[in-house]
């Protein structure tokens, strides 16, 4: 067991976590955001994506005792005071969730993108959407939904 | 769950290679996206690791007074192909870089631990070995300047010593000065796809004529390879159709290629014929010449 601290959607987590553990058996089992979805467990489907520091990383190939110190972001910290952020508001617009497991993980990794401040061709959108895998849209409203967040 | 026993994590790299020579069964681990793919397939177990995650400066990329290009082993694939330097000096590296794996991994895997887990489809490797790359090992008592052309020993084997660490991958001037090349990474998928195989090319080309010409592969044989009958034969021709024909024979003639579920042996010969005079093409076509 390691004591570690870090923030998780702007709340500051003291606590202790086997050295076994990832990060997602973290996030989800102590810490009940099951907002993190778990999907394949080895890095190729993109459904456990969480933001540390800002950066879009799979967390169930992630130590939780390498979170020491990091500042993390799930699916429960987008919206703020009730309101959904525009990255998730376009999903919807764009009619870009069906089942929703892959949701979460890609709102992320688009608010990643809209948080970079950088402008993205169509393929470099295709590119930095690549890490998620959906089993129901067929990518086209996903790509949309990106879109249109990247224009706001 | 991992099955792991303990995670040291030391914060210089003395303290790293102190903790390494002490115990030379600790097992490494830079961005984890090979180590703990394995330990999931119980490739190994009751491991104890050492995080190389803590020391600071080991994913710096510079350039250095002479010249020499200088990537830290802990920089990751997002900071490398994002670099100024890479891509302005490196640029094939660059597009190596971006074809691997997605997003979420590019920002965890680590160049380094994409050298020394040894893989023959490794990104990296095919346009490291072209680039001339020499890698720089490091235990308590000693500094060692290795060619990566000499590094890998078989498939997922390299020749680290016990308590090694790559720290760093230097590039010097001569081999990037004045060349330019291309990176082919051929995979049924465009992305987040393990290359079926892969061709790095980098060239001099002057008035119609190879003056300098390297061809690497990947998948092609039981490390990366170089073609070296390829680039001898080129070395002072004009670049003529027939002339990239008989490279691309010649590249052929130096792989060992194997059936793999991923591809035939005969199909992945194709293509080390194919994609190798693909990527002279594209070389000599950034050079601003025709062919
Ligand atoms: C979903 C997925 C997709 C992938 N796609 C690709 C791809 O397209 N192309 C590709 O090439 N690879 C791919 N990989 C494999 C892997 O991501 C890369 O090989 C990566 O570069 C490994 O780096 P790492 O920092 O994660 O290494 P780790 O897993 O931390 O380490 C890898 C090996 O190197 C050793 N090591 C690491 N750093 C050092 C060091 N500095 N000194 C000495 N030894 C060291 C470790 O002990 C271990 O044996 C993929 C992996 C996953 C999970
Ligand atoms: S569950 Fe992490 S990438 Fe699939
Ligand atoms: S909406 Fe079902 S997996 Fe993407």
């Amino acid at each position: 067991m390691k004591k570690i601290s870090m923030i998780v959607n702007d709340k500051q987590y003291d606590i202790e976590v086997d050295l076994k553990e990832s990060l997602l058996e973290v996030l989800r089992d102590k810490l009940y955001f099951t907002g993190v979805k778990q999907g394949c467990s080895v890095g190729e489907c993109g459904a456990c994506t969480v933001l540390i520091d800002g950066e879009a990383v799979n967390s169930c190939i992630y130590l939780a005792v390498w979170a020491d110190g990091k500042k993390i972001t799930t699916i429960e910290g987008v919206s703020k005071n009730g309101e959904l952020s525009n990255v998730q508001q376009a999903y919807i617009d764009e009619g870009a969730i069906q089942c929703g497991f892959c949701t979460p993980g890609l709102v992320l990794t688009t608010t990643a993108l809209v948080e970079s401040g950088k402008d993205y061709s169509d393929e470099e959108i295709k590119r930095e959407i690549s890490g998620h895998l959906c089993r129901c849209t067929g990518y086209q409203k996903i790509f949309n939904a990106v879109k249109k967040s990247l224009n706001k | 769950m991992y099955n792991i026993t303990n995670i040291l994590e030391p914060i210089t790299l003395n303290e790293a290679l102190r903790m390494y020579s002490d115990n030379p069964k600790l097992k490494i681990i830079a961005g984890g996206s090979d180590v703990l793919i394995q330990l999931n397939h119980g490739k190994f177990d009751d491991v104890e690791l050492l995080s190389l995650r803590k020391i600071k400066n080991l994913n710096n990329i510079s350039l250095l007074e002479d010249g020499t290009i200088s990537i830290g082993a802990m920089s990751s694939f997002s900071n490398t192909f994002r670099n100024e330097i890479i891509n302005k000096y490196l640029p094939v590296l660059t597009e190596a870089a971006v074809s691997m794996g997605g997003p979420q991994i590019r920002n965890m895997a680590t160049i380094g631990g994409n050298i020394c887990n040894g893989a023959v489809s490794a990104d990296s490797a095919p346009t490291l070995f072209s680039y001339n790359a020499f890698l720089k090992l490091v235990s308590i008592d000693n500094i060692r300047m290795v060619p990566i052309n000499d590094f890998y020993d078989g498939p997922g084997r390299v020749k680290l010593q016990p308590g090694e660490i790559l720290t760093e991958i230097l590039i010097t001037k001569e081999n990037y000065h004045k060349m330019t090349g291309n990176y082919i990474k051929f995979s049924n998928r465009e992305a987040m796809d393990i290359a079926m195989l892969s061709v790095a090319v980098i060239c001099n080309v002057e008035n119609g004529v190879f003056n300098d010409l390297r061809i690497s592969l990947g998948v092609s044989a039981p490390t990366p390879i170089r073609c070296y009958d390829a680039e001898n034969y080129a070395k002072g021709k004009s670049f003529s159709k027939e002339t990239i024909e008989t490279i691309g024979q010649y590249a052929k003639k130096s792989a060992k290629a194997r059936n793999s579920w991923r591809g035939s042996k005969a199909y992945r010969e194709h293509l080390i014929n194919i994609l190798s005079q693909r990527a002279i093409k594209e070389a000599i076509k950034r050079a601003g010449g025709k062919c």
